[in-house]
């Protein structure tokens, strides 16, 4: 393991933690509020270990859904990951099984923006010690900040909207990633059908928005080359 | 809010979904060894994944309805706005977090309560 690139991964997330605190001492505030204690949030952040099909489930927990509603959602929620999975892939297809194990367990929203901004930046080594600075970073403080919202959520005033810093961390990673008019393109679109969709059960307008964003950028990069050609 | 499931049914339905989860993540990374190359027309698509998943995420957290009334939550959504142009400007996290979390809190406790 190069432990220059795991240090390089552990100081990239750094800044990230700030968007990451918040929502973990919201996810272990949730815990609470669905009438669930210290052992179920911790059950939840290791075994799941995905915030926003936590929040959901959790949500549902509280209301008495119907148990197969709650799984739905929060596979759904989740099936963006398939996305993340086939994009990182490539990058993974010589470590051992276990090691790919380790790398898919750890994947999450934030590991994954990072680690392919820095794979695809020119001087890249491809690193796996960098994902995993990145992402074992993400895993021990998401641990630690369910628990401190367990315990000390309670004394938080709802009125703070601490859970709002997610959506902002989200957006920093946005902008970098609409790096051509493609892409730019593609976040448009997908954010403005992703709002569109919105009151789509299971939460199935994230899907949706994603989909017509890759799609519309895709098509956008087939005119473009169309353009170029001449045709 | 408090739930009536037994801790048997949570905690089944936390390794249910733990399981799914992990089979969605591990899909394709899992998959990739047995493929000889990726074929160029899923990687050109893939391409387009990050910035539309994240705008799928962050717009829908601009744009809300305000509980009750119905309305648009004008805090959030000036927030949004203010932060968006920070991230477009700096690409700086700390800076985009401050910038719209000092504007949602600033809206929330001193601009809407003097309107």
């Amino acid at each position: 393991m190069d432990r220059s690139e795991f240090r390089q991964g552990v100081r990239d997330v750094l800044p990230l933690l700030l968007g990451v605190i918040p929502f973990g001492f919201v996810a272990g505030l949730a815990t609470v509020n669905a009438g669930l204690g210290l052992a179920e949030a911790v059950g939840l952040s290791t075994i799941v270990f995905a915030g926003a099909a936590q929040l959901a489930a959790l949500d549902l927990i509280g209301r008495d859904a119907p148990l197969a509603i709650v799984v739905v959602t929060a596979v759904v929620i989740n099936l963006r990951m398939l996305m993340y999975s086939a994009s990182v892939a490539p990058y993974f297809q010589d470590i051992s099984n276990r090691l790919k194990a380790t790398v898919a367990y750890l994947l999450t929203d934030q590991a994954y923006a990072l680690t392919i901004a820095r794979y695809r930046s020119e001087d890249s080594a491809h690193s796996v010690a960098y994902y995993f600075g990145v992402a074992a970073t993400l895993w021990a403080v998401w641990q630690l900040t369910t628990v401190a919202g367990v315990v000390l959520g309670t004394n938080v005033p709802e009125s703070l909207g601490l859970e709002f810093a997610v959506p902002l961390v989200f957006l920093a990673l946005l902008v970098p990633a609409m790096e051509d008019s493609p892409t730019t393109v593609a976040g448009i679109l997908g954010g403005i059908t992703a709002v569109g969709t919105a009151g789509l059960p299971l939460d199935l307008g994230l899907l949706v928005g994603a989909t017509a964003g890759i799609v519309a950028g895709r098509l956008t990069e087939v005119a473009m080359e169309g353009a170029s050609n001449g045709n | 809010m408090a739930t009536s499931y037994a801790a048997p049914a949570i905690w089944g339905l936390i390794v249910v979904i733990g399981v799914l989860t992990f089979l969605i993540r591990v899909s394709f990374i899992g998959l990739f060894g047995y493929l000889d190359e990726i074929p160029p027309e899923i990687t050109r698509t893939l391409r387009f994944v990050p910035a539309a998943v994240l705008a799928a995420l962050v717009l829908p957290s601009f744009i809300t309805l305000e509980p009750g009334t119905g309305g648009i939550a004008v805090d959030k959504l000036i927030a949004g706005g203010i932060a968006g142009g920070v991230a477009w400007r700096t690409e700086n996290v700390f800076m985009t977090i401050g910038a719209g979390m000092g504007t949602l809190w600033a809206v929330r406790f001193v601009l809407l309560p003097l309107i």
